[in-house]
């Protein structure tokens, strides 16, 4: 069979279900994300996938290079901020950070 | 079956073994490490897909920007004299039915739909017409992504080192 659109297709999806499955069910912060990291690779997959196979020029590719640029900027400032919570707290676990509950 | 089928056959496997991997590994270097691999196999699929510099984006910003960040995350919240970083797990069956769930309606969405493809050509390279765009039509959204970052970066270094 040969390779086409939904080949890649296929595969994004199911890149994109394991970065939900990460982000429902692991605990640290920094796993949850990893989970974002592999949802935005996938939505990535797709734009050039259909950038080759349409007629879209390379309009896809330039969305692309923004997603990875702002995927950058999402983890630097994820990152700083989760080393600010276990500054105050000494955890990164997501659910025993619930401090406003009482 | 070609050439092109059987690495991309590669790439994929590469990429969704080690996703699956990266998911449920317990130990959270590990995970890191796998998601290496990811990241490589989802360039390998840009370089088929004919995106040599969004592939080459992605490998010098992701594997060597966004992983190393998250390595440091990973050391930088664990106690260094705890040898085993684990990291635990919540909701796995409702998360898993909710998952195949998910995966199977957008799979069923994505194959139903006869999506009207061109014939492929022969892939070009595309760095200079990238340039070209993003100095002429996409110049304004080149600028803002210059300022999201700065501001991005100037944000993270004062959340980072702010004092209690």
């Amino acid at each position: 069979m040969e390779v086409g659109l939904n080949h890649f297709l296929v595969v994004s999806t199911f890149l994109f279900s394991m970065g939900i499955y990460a982000i429902v069910t692991r605990k640290n912060a920094i796993m949850v994300l990893m989970g974002v990291e592999l949802i935005l690779n996938s939505a990535n997959i797709n734009f050039i996938a259909f950038t080759r196979f349409g007629n879209f020029g390379l309009q896809g590719h330039l969305i692309a290079l923004f997603v990875i640029v702002l995927a950058a900027a999402e983890a630097a400032i994820a990152l700083a901020i989760v080393l600010n919570i276990y500054k105050t707290l000494s955890t990164v676990n997501i659910d025993e950070i619930d401090n406003l509950k009482d | 079956m070609n050439v092109y089928d059987i690495i991309f056959y590669l790439f994929a496997a590469l990429t969704l073994v080690s996703a699956f991997f990266v998911v449920t590994n317990r130990n959270i270097v590990y995970s890191a490490f796998f998601l290496l691999f990811t990241f490589f196999g989802v360039a390998g699929i840009y370089v088929l897909l004919g995106a040599d510099f969004v592939a080459i984006v992605q490998l010098i910003v992701y594997v060597g920007g966004i992983l190393i960040l998250l390595l440091f995350g990973v050391m930088l919240t664990n106690k260094i004299t705890n040898v085993e970083i684990k990291t635990g797990t919540i909701n796995i069956y409702p998360a898993v039915i909710g998952v195949g769930l998910l995966t199977g309606s957008l799979l069923s969405a994505l194959i139903q739909p006869q999506w009207r493809t061109l014939p492929v050509e022969a892939p070009m390279p595309t760095t200079s017409a990238l340039g070209t765009m993003l100095i002429h039509e996409y110049a304004l959204v080149f600028e803002l992504l210059g300022i999201i970052l700065l501001i991005a970066l100037i944000g993270a270094a004062s959340i980072a080192r702010r004092e209690k």
